[in-house]
């Protein structure tokens, strides 16, 4: 990140919509993180300049809100892809063989753990456990879990997903 | 039917949604609105009933009929044959594991039976959306009886009585960190409920703000008056969406009737209550890291004391309890401490709910009295373990815990019994390994997901737990050398006597107790280079028997490396003239496999062997 730059290149439509995520969080004492979830909500991840812009407008320095931004793993500094794909990595997934479910979407959609598809369908990433234990192994697409996963279910639902551009999956 | 109102509870919870629930509760509705059911009926979807594995699960209420795989195919059959016709539908009962009898009723299934429902007595029995049903069930009773009727001494003495511990990982005594909360000076002070529950494994904080968030709203209310507290926090992690949606509901019903914001009640007594939600971090789970990332920090631990009763939130004091915790408040008010003491063991009263997983007949949520012994847990209510396999171990409190070998399959299930064993109680999690696991192999899984969490910034944890999983990753690739085991058994003591926190001090654990329990298992790696559980992909050698391939080819479609060729008929020994194979069969070329194990998963007739 460039901390030199002084004057955002964010839209103003951007900036407005930033604007107005603080504006709803004024009345708490220390609102930073539910801030950078919720723009990256908006957004999909956060931005250099959304960054800065945050820091400006909070009064915090830049260091301080990259290293709120960088330290959790559900925050992104970088583009994310349109569907988020997350498998479980927990132990009862792993006893279950979530292995071979993360060795399927890799072959699938050719990529590795943190990378999106050149068409930026699809990012994959890791999650430390979605609490389904019990239908394990799981992944989650977005908001949605799915359960008692195989190779081949791994494919259905990931062909569903590059099918269905628009829409989400049901 | 009889002339009440027959409700059917579809469980609801996030096992269950995974399974497909919500089209069976709209295929419920709609067969009973066209079967002129409409007032007779009530569909309620409830929280998590705990049997996980066997949803959807819809259950009768009325006889307590228990259907599970249930799809919305099934639903006229449950409708028009049980609801009007009065006759249970037979294929979607549940079977006992040992007899393959039926087991109608829920309260008739082994899982169900050994079990003592204090903390999730709601769940799985109310809609989580109305608070109505809460409060038929006694709900907001003992608020209003703390309120009416007792001092915040006595509150706090109650708690203490009834020996209440803390069920997030450590133990602590819930009445005495609400005394030191109270005691402390300075205000304004916070009460905070940690629903991080970061633990890989276990689900129960989950389950419970899911299925019964009232419980957690008022056992916090009752908190805030005995400490002196006007607001009140739940942190919950990002990655449970439904139960931030269903807490955050709860917290509005409870406003709105007056349980929540100011003279609660008539009493004087003022609350209020919100939500935080995180944002992927499991060391936020330890109680200072959480504070730090309420406060829009990085979620680091710091040095304790000061313990955060006495400097916590905005450095105020503030009480910070589990969500299980929490949830056994209520019941100890309305009964009294004796009753609660009545349960469990002499140092650990009360009921535990565990989160059993892995390879396990029944999983799920069990809820059981402290000291049950883990034998009753996994063979009586797991169901024991599939495929008539072997049990080799439980790994309980996730990758703070350690693992509890056969030979101490029945130790009693209490805070101390299993810290004696080297394991933990930790937040509950209970997952259960076959004779096919490598425990090298799952002591190394959970150091690297403590390392992966470690949030850098004591040495111990940041560089010592770096080292340990280098070493492991070397035994299980089959380059281990002699006084490696040692090596990582000092280095193990080291960090857990020097890291800062909980995560970094209790990281060791998993290699520690593995290397205690299954020393010869390391021995094989390190010496024979040899996986006896056949799981260290590294140290495996794949072969296709010839009589059992088909050449069929898939294998070859997947093998990222092209190793696998077709063998030249001629060379298959005994082959020639006498079958007429189509297709030849396939071999590895032992050179080229990376191991990788894509052919053995693919494989349909269990012809590629490790
Ligand atoms: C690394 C680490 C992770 C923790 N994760 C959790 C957690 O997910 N949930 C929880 O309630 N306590 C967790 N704890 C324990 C808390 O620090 C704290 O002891 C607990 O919330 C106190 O509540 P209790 O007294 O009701 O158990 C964790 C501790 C450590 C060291």
């Amino acid at each position: 990140m460039n901390a030199c730059s002084t004057a955002p290149t964010l839209s103003t439509e951007t900036d407005k919509q930033i604007d107005r995520v603080i504006e709803e969080y004024k009345d708490e004492p220390s609102p930073l993180l539910e801030i950078l979830n919720e723009v990256q909500h908006i957004f999909g991840y956060l931005s250099d300049d959304m960054l800065i812009a945050i820091s400006e407008k909070l009064s915090i320095p830049t260091s301080q809100v990259y290293g709120v931004a960088t330290f959790y793993s559900l925050l992104s500094t970088r583009p994310k892809g349109k569907h988020i794909i997350r498998v479980c990595e927990s132990a009862p997934c792993h006893v279950m063989g979530s292995e071979s479910v993360l060795r399927a979407v890799k072959d699938e959609l050719g990529i590795d753990l943190g990378e999106t598809t050149p068409d930026g369908l699809f990012t994959l990433e890791s999650t430390s456990c979605l609490g389904i234990c019990s239908v394990g192994p799981a992944m989650m697409v977005n908001d949605r879990v799915f359960g008692n996963l195989t190779r081949e279910k791994v494919r259905l639902i990931l062909r569903r997903y590059a099918k269905d551009k628009e829409a989400s999956v049901s | 039917m009889d002339g009440g109102k027959c409700r059917v509870l579809v469980c609801a919870g996030a096992g269950c949604v995974s399974s497909g629930c919500k089209a069976v509760a709209r295929a419920l509705s709609e067969v009973v609105r066209k079967s002129d059911l409409d007032g007779k009926v009530e569909i309620v979807q409830t929280g998590c009933i705990g049997s996980c594995d066997l949803g959807p699960v819809v259950v009768v209420e009325s006889d307590g009929t228990f259907y599970q795989h249930v799809t919305p195919e099934d639903v006229p059959d449950i409708v028009n044959d049980h609801i009007i016709g009065g006759n249970p539908v037979e294929r979607l009962l549940h079977r006992s594991g040992d007899t393959g009898e039926f087991e109608v009723k829920l309260s008739d299934m082994s899982f169900f039976r050994g079990q003592t429902k204090i903390a999730l007595r709601n769940c799985g029995v109310i809609d989580p959306l109305s608070i109505d049903e809460y409060i038929a069930r006694n709900g907001y009773e003992a608020l209003s009886k703390v309120l009416k009727d007792m001092t915040p001494g006595q509150v706090i003495d109650a708690i203490k009585a009834s020996g209440l511990r803390g069920r997030g990982g450590a133990g602590f005594p819930t009445g005495l960190k609400w005394m030191f909360t109270a005691d402390a000076p300075g205000e304004p002070k916070y009460v905070v409920c940690n629903a991080d529950e970061g633990d890989p494994g276990a689900f129960m904080d989950r389950s419970l703000l899911e299925g019964d968030p009232h419980s957690i709203i008022e056992a916090m209310i009752i908190a805030g008056y005995a400490v002196g507290s006007h607001q009140g926090l739940v942190y919950v992690r990002a990655e449970y969406p439904l139960a931030v949606e269903r807490l955050s509901h709860a917290i509005e019903q409870a406003a709105e009737r007056g349980f929540l914001g100011n003279d609660i009640l008539g009493s004087g007594f003022s609350f209020n209550l919100e939500v935080r939600v995180g944002a992927g971090a499991f060391v936020c789970g330890e109680e200072t890291a959480l504070l730090a990332s309420i406060e829009g920090k990085r979620g680091m631990p710091r040095p304790k004391p000061p313990f955060p009763a006495a400097s916590g939130l905005w450095g105020k004091p503030t009480l910070i309890n589990n969500v299980e915790t929490f949830a056994n408040i209520a019941p100890i008010i309305l009964n009294g401490p004796e009753w609660f003491k009545g349960m469990g063991t002499d140092r650990s009263p009360g009921t535990k709910v565990f989160a059993l997983a892995g390879n396990i007949n029944n999983t799920g949520l069990v809820e059981v009295p402290m000291g049950t012994p883990l034998r009753t847990i996994i063979y009586e209510i797991g169901g024991g373990i599939p495929g008539g396999k072997g049990f080799k171990a439980a790994q309980t409190g996730g990758p703070s815990g350690g693992c509890i070998p056969a030979q101490h399959l029945d130790v009693p299930m209490d805070f101390d019994s299993l810290t004696k064993l080297g394991a933990m109680m930790g937040s509950g999690g209970l997952i259960v390994m076959d004779e096919e696991t490598c425990m090298v192999d799952i002591a190394k899984f959970f150091l690297q997901f403590t390392q992966d969490e470690s949030c850098g910034k004591c040495v111990p944890c940041r560089e010592g737990t770096k080292v340990m999983l280098d070493i492991l990753d070397r035994i299980t690739k089959g380059e281990g050398q002699e006084g490696d085991i040692e090596l990582l058994e000092s280095l193990g003591k080291t960090i857990s006597q020097t890291a800062l926190c909980g995560l970094g001090q209790s990281a060791p654990n998993p290699v520690l107790s593995t290397i205690r329990y299954f020393r010869d298992e390391y021995e094989a790696h390190v010496r024979d280079k040899r996986c006896p559980a056949g799981v260290c992909t590294a140290l495996a050698s794949y072969v296709i028997e010839v009589e059992k391939c088909r050449g069929c080819g898939l294998c070859v479609k997947v093998c990222p490396v092209d190793a696998i060729h077709p063998i030249e008929l001629q060379a298959v020994a005994g082959d020639e003239g006498r079958t007429k194979r189509k297709r030849p069969p396939y071999a590895i070329d032992a050179s080229k496999c990376i191991k990788c194990g894509a052919c053995v998963a693919e494989c349909r007739f269990g012809a590629i062997t490790r």
